[in-house]
């Protein structure tokens, strides 16, 4: 059973959406328990993952391999290490809330609507677990058209325009992201004689460094806009208002985490000297700071509650991004674990935003005010999600902001100095929000006879409370699971990182950097 | 090994508030279901609350005093036990720890005793307000993250704690949310506190980068012994720069202290607790904790002292001219944290200690007193429209009239031990500015006695300019609220006796708070006790005997000024009104930073480049789009007319040349099956005659 | 009596031959034309079997079955498409089906 788990958990959503098929389109009630159920049931089986990884081990666990297309050299080949195990988890645990989270808000085609979740959930899910290039694409390209229905059938007034808006501008980058994918692909012929699209193999190649940086470079491409970076980011506000609030946090939770996982399991292990070089790093960096702050300046003076958030998560991601490029254990661990504290406390956040939107179906901020009066207990649970985007200690948000800042610092104080404004400004625009929505007297009559939180949205914000306090007080099992996967990273980009500083290797065995050319 | 009962079981400390705080979450409603607004007693669900959260902190403050009793009876060396509960982020060397030390002894029970007696006033104080189970709560919570901040022995976990107090601030000073004023101020404080905060994290990067490790003793040892890396030394004015602009913020010092004023929106009882007696005080906690770190960066030791005395006069003289009893009692506590600065930044650090221990109670009895006042005229707040109260409030007035003296530096009282102690470092200590600061310092004791004294002439003495409505309600407070205020006095009265200067030439055997700090403070009073040896005794005298008369002046001048001649005052202000109105709108510093920082950088900023990102980075996008499309309608005429145009000509000749064979084509099966038999009869017939 | 030798054979496959064609070219129901084209098959079949006796080996008789299995698939289909047929122009006669005209 354990050989097979990764395949289990993969294909969950998909054999119920076939199921789901069967149905009669008619029975809202049992699409909806039905999809809750193999939703729940997926989350379940990807608990043992869990409990079944060795933290001892840097490589790719619970493997599976099976011949797919031999002809082009594609496998199906899934695994996880301690990065994707995080991520996995956290596709789960979202998916099922965001699913749970939909019940009373969709009413119309719902079986389509959650067929198209099941389908998204698998196709999410295969991208973190693939470990060959051809089955990642597919993945990738999956999780698209899914997403793309579910903001242009079931969105808000403009929901076409953003629709086709997001998936015309993933998809270009997808596609140069292929181009990528392909320069490897062919270099390795003409390095080893055969074709494959295995992650592993590729990994095992001599890149001339001209060759990794167009490679970076289009990599970069596809992934910046994914996560959003400046100044590809301006897909993302559009989506986000107009997608429906399950959309959005399966949006912000997982989809947005694509972009950096990219970077990280490719772009920072294939090409490692790109990676280091001193241009990249410049770019990439200052993107990042620049989105921090611009996305936090531009938050502060958004009228639209959803569209706030939105502009935050481009704040947020600058962290995760500048993490990665700082290139250090501590940035990449801290830039991964900011990640999952993103998609808990962005996803709390956009689930607030859904269930005022339920009651009262407008986004202005200023249609609503003094909420804690009629909702005390909704307005605990967004202090709560508030603060811990807002990086207050003691829950997850400070965590993983101080390890990035920490491992920038170790990098460049200027940017750790940029960076940490975005702690005070991250801070101004929540905190403001909180007030003109939450403080103050009930100034619109029609916020007077607002209900508070029902049985089911506890339900679904009580877990991501208590993951967030969990992640804020005790960080340690997850910074065990992600030592020794990002150790075995950044040894590939700079092999002597540990023993430079005299620091305790996490890996000591030497980590093939790049195999010599095989003689012919 | 930790030995002993209460002390391996610190970590324990913060707990009890934290389960009062958790209780009142979970079931606070249920208890006191009066939401926001509400009107007399709740009963019995109430009571609870009431014996419940001051009851943790009573047991917080008597745990702390088993374990500060413990640690007592070991020899002075030997004062300080540290707890590791678990490993929190091991990236940064911050375990969840535990130290108690002579330092954070005083911290801790100046926190849980001053914290349990405004707890319990703040039963009296608060009970016809709603939101009672919110109020404690949130008390409570403050009360563990100040208890996190004292105990903690990283700075990491200090900066949990240094977070919560400013969150609970936000809450308590934003409690009454109803009115906006009070989210706003609430806003302001969190902000502005953010930015110090900003520079401590920055603070804390540059120490670990530097030393190697967050934790005080380990931090202090490598200091104190020098075996830090030289590269390190440039750093290490820059982390003590970073570690005091944190402490700005937190303890309302130039340039961060303009959301104090505003704080007073809360609840009385939260500017005592908070505002006076433990939160403001975290920041000259952290410098005396990094004392060993301070002395070796002179530079910004200096800039502490130049600072703290700055402060001192600056927020004392807008004290001067205040109208509302709460705003003259918080300018006056950030002219008080001025004071503590200035004696670390001298090198004095167990004086700024002392000080802010004798503030705590002076201070705290203070603001509650004029809760007390408050309480009685039915919630007025402006003291031109209070006067002749100290008959109708008696113990409310003698107790203030003692917590007054003690802050006016009056003998014998506790303000006047340690407050004298600073200006006596001040100008005892080495360097030339010293001198120009004692200045400074003795200046703002007279505008404080000047400010307490017309504080209390307007409000108690004189004729009554309380309108007759509220004057039928004038009572005075029940003892739930008189209690705590006489226990307060009686600490303003005996707190100082722990600082008697030696020229008194008191027994060595008395209780003395300087020895019991010295252990903290080894090295760092080096440089400043040698200096203040050469001074000879009869300089102490003198001083002491200047700022006393200072004070007393003071005094006369405010009861000349507004008992028994009034139209001096007013005559005063009317000559002097450009000065008048400048100290009255605070200098307009608060504009300034509206206009720059707020209006300018922040929401300027944010409207900016929202319009930036719409007009250009996503008309980009657009442009893009529309490009797209533009070269797509090309590519259809393109493709419908030269392309399709020469297909279909090509069309056209077929359908030309087939008509003949068209003709052929019935769309009858019969006419297709003869065909083919013809076809094959012809082919038959050819072979047949070949 | 002369013995039934291979010619006679001949001569009734091309007997068969012939009516069948006829059939298919002259008859209107389309039923009929599938018959025909039934007995052209079989008219072939039974020259396969001729050849193959007279040869004295097997492979007549091979290409014969397959011959039938043909035979039984596209009567298959072009009944089917005869339903399908009727089911839309309500006729089977031939002469009626003249849609694909040019």
């Amino acid at each position: 059973m354990q050989n097979y788990l990764l395949s289990i958990v993969l294909f969950t959503p998909l054999a119920g959406m076939i199921a789901l098929l069967f149905f009669p389109k008619e029975n809202k009630t049992l699409i909806k328990v039905w999809t809750n159920l193999v939703m729940f049931v997926g989350f379940l089986v990807s608990v043992p993952l869990w409990f079944y990884y060795d933290r001892s081990s840097a490589e790719f666990q619970l493997v599976e391999r099976a011949e797919w297309i031999p002809s082009i050299g594609a496998r199906y080949i899934i695994g996880i290490d301690g990065i994707s195990l995080l991520l996995v988890l956290l596709t789960t645990v979202i998916g099922f809330l965001s699913v749970l989270s939909s019940w009373s808000a969709i009413e119309d085609r719902v079986k389509e609507y959650y067929a198209f979740f099941l389908l998204l959930q698998t196709g999410m899910l295969g991208v973190f677990m693939s470990l060959d290039f051809f089955l990642f694409y597919v993945f990738w390209e999956v999780m698209l058209v899914p997403m793309y229905f579910i903001i242009g059938v079931w969105g808000g007034p403009r929901k076409l325009y953003a629709a086709i808006k997001f998936f015309l501008y993933t998809l270009f980058g997808s596609v140069l992201m292929l181009l990528g994918i392909l320069a490897l692909y062919f270099h390795y012929y003409t390095q080893f004689g055969t074709y494959t699209f295995e992650i592993a193999e590729l990994m095992r190649m001599s890149i001339p460094l001209s060759l990794q940086k167009w490679v970076f470079w289009g990599f970069f491409v596809g992934f910046a806009i994914k996560v959003p970076m400046f100044p590809f980011h301006t897909w993302l506000p559009d989506a986000h208002v107009e997608a429906p609030t399950a959309g959005s946090v399966i949006l912000a939770g997982v989809l947005l985490k694509m972009g950096t996982y990219g970077f990280v399991r490719f772009s920072l292990p294939l090409l490692p000297d790109a990676s280091k070089d001193s241009t990249t790093i410049q770019v990439i960096a200052w993107l990042s700071i620049i989105g921090i702050v611009y996305g936090a300046l531009v938050s502060l003076m958004q009228k639209d509650w959803k569209k706030l958030v939105a502009y935050s998560s481009v704040s947020h991601l600058g962290f995760c991004t500048l993490g990665i490029i700082a290139l250090n254990p501590n940035g990449l661990s801290g830039s991964i674990l900011q990640q999952i504290n993103h998609g808990i406390s962005t996803g709390m956040l956009f689930l607030i935003v859904g269930i005022a939107y339920e009651r009262r179906h407008t986004r202005e901020i200023s249609e609503y005010g003094g909420l804690s009066n009629v909702m005390p207990a909704y307005s605990v649970v967004f202090a709560i999600a508030m603060l811990s985007s807002a990086g207050l200690p003691l829950l997850n948000g400070f965590i993983g902001e101080f390890t990035i800042l920490q491992g920038a610092f170790e990098v460049s104080k200027t940017w750790a100095a940029f960076a940490v404004s975005g702690i005070v400004l991250g801070a101004a625009y929540l905190l403001w929000l909180y007030q003109r929505t939450m403080f103050g007297p009930i100034t619109n009559s029609k916020n007077e006879k607002l209900s508070d939180l029902n049985l089911r949205e506890w339900a679904y914000m009580l877990p991501l409370v208590v993951w967030a306090f969990w992640i804020g007080v005790y960080p340690k099992p997850y910074f065990e699971i992600l030592e020794k996967p990002v150790a075995k990273i950044v040894k590939r980009i700079q092999p002597d990182y540990y023993r430079a500083r005299g620091l305790r290797d996490p890996l000591p065995a030497p980590v093939p950097v790049a195999a010599a050319r095989p003689t012919p | 090994m930790v030995t002993g009962t209460f002390l391996p079981l610190i970590w324990l400390i913060p707990l009890f508030p934290l389960a009062g705080a958790a209780l009142m979450l979970l079931v606070g409603r249920r208890l006191d279901p009066q939401g926001t607004h509400g009107h007399g007693h709740g009963g019995g669900g109430k009571a609870i609350i009431s014996i419940l959260c001051p009851g943790a902190i009573l047991a917080a403050f008597l745990f702390s005093l088993g374990a500060v009793l413990e640690l007592a009876a070991r020899p002075p060396v030997e004062r300080s036990a540290e707890v590791i509960v678990f490993e929190w982020m091991p990236a940064i060397g911050a375990p969840w720890g535990f130290l108690l030390d002579p330092l954070s002894s005083v911290m801790v029970l100046v926190v849980t005793g001053v914290g349990f007696l405004i707890h319990v006033y703040a039963v009296g104080y608060m009970a016809h307000d709603g939101g009672y189970y919110r109020f404690f709560g949130y008390l409570n919570l403050f009360v563990f993250f100040m208890l996190m901040l004292v105990l903690a022995n990283n700075y990491v976990l200090l900066f949990v704690g240094w977070e919560g107090v400013g969150l609970c601030s936000y809450l308590l000073i934003g409690f009454y949310f109803l009115r906006k004023p009070a989210g706003d101020a609430g806003n302001k404080a969190f902000l502005v506190n953010r930015i110090g905060d900003a520079a401590f994290i920055l603070g804390i990067l540059l120490m670990f980068a530097a030393l190697g490790s967050v934790e005080f003793t380990r931090v202090n040892e490598l200091l104190r012994s020098g075996r830090y890396a030289p590269e390190a030394a440039q750093w290490l004015p820059w982390i003590a720069l970073c570690l005091f602009i944190g402490a700005t913020g937190k303890s309302a010092q130039i340039p961060l202290y303009v959301w104090l004023p505003d704080a007073m929106e809360g609840p009385t009882p939260v500017s005592a607790l908070i505002h006076a007696a433990t939160m403001v005080t975290a920041g000259v906690y952290v410098v005396a904790r990094s004392n060993a770190l301070f002395v070796l960066a002179p530079d910004v030791m200096s800039l502490v002292a130049v600072i703290g005395a700055a402060t001192a006069i600056l927020a004392a003289s807008i004290g001067l001219v205040q109208n509302d009893i709460k705003r003259v009692l918080a300018y006056s506590t950030v002219s008080q944290l001025g004071y503590m600065f200035l004696a670390c930044g001298v090198g004095a650090f167990w004086v700024g200690i002392f000080h802010l221990y004798t503030h705590a109670f002076f201070k705290a009895l203070l603001f509650l007193g004029s809760g007390s006042v408050i309480h009685a005229l039915s919630g007025e707040q402006d003291m031109r429209k209070m006067g002749a109260l100290k008959d109708k409030i008696p113990i409310t007035f003698r107790t203030m009239f003692i917590g007054s003296l003690a802050i006016a530096g009056i003998p014998g009282l506790a303000g006047f031990f340690s407050k004298d102690e600073i200006l006596w470092q001040t100008w005892s200590s080495q360097g030339g500015a010293h001198r120009f600061l004692y200045v400074i310092g003795i200046v703002t004791a007279s505008f404080t006695a000047f400010y307490m004294w017309r504080l209390m002439n307007m409000t108690f003495y004189g004729t009554s300019r309380t309108p007759h409505e509220v004057e039928h309600h004038i009572h005075e407070s029940p003892k739930v609220m008189t209690v705590p205020l006489m226990a307060l006095a009686a600490g303003s009265v005996v707190a100082g006796w722990v600082g008697i200067p030696k020229v008194f030439h008191f027994p060595e055997s008395w209780p003395s708070l300087e020895h019991w700090l010295a252990p903290v403070f080894a090295g760092s009073e080096a440089g400043v006790a040698a200096a203040g040896e050469h001074h000879s005794a009869a300089a102490e005298w003198g001083l002491m005997a200047l700022s006393v008369a200072l004070a007393a002046g003071g005094i006369w001048l405010a009861r000349r000024m507004y008992h028994h001649k009034p139209e001096l005052a007013d005559g005063m202000e009317q000559k002097l009104k450009p000065l008048h109105t400048l100290l009255y709108n605070k200098y307009y510093i608060d504009e300034i930073y509206g206009a720059l920082f707020v209006n300018g950088l922040a929401k300027g900023g944010g409207t900016l480049l929202s319009r930036f990102d719409a007009a250009v980075v996503d008309g980009g996008v657009n442009g893009a789009g529309w490009m797209t499309r533009f070269t797509s309608s090309l590519s259809i005429w393109w493709d419908t007319w030269i392309i399709d145009g020469s297909v279909r000509a090509g069309a056209f000749l077929v359908k030309l040349a087939s008509y003949p064979v068209r003709v052929l084509q019935t769309g009858l099966v019969g006419s297709y099956a003869l065909f083919i038999v013809l076809g094959v009869i012809l082919m038959f017939g050819y072979y047949l005659w070949k | 009596m002369h013995p039934v030798t291979t010619v006679h054979y001949l001569f009734l496959s091309a007997a068969l031959l012939i009516v069948g064609t006829i059939g298919v070219l002259t008859r209107r129901n389309i039923v009929v034309i599938l018959m025909s084209i039934e007995l052209i098959l079989n008219a072939v079949n039974i020259n396969l079997i001729a050849f193959s006796h007279q040869l004295a080996n097997v492979h007549g008789q091979v290409f014969a079955i397959f011959v039938i299995t043909d035979a039984a698939a596209e009567a298959a289909v072009g009944l089917g498409i005869l339903i399908a047929l009727f089911r839309n122009k309500e006729t089977v006669n031939a002469d009626e089906v003249d849609i694909l005209k040019w």
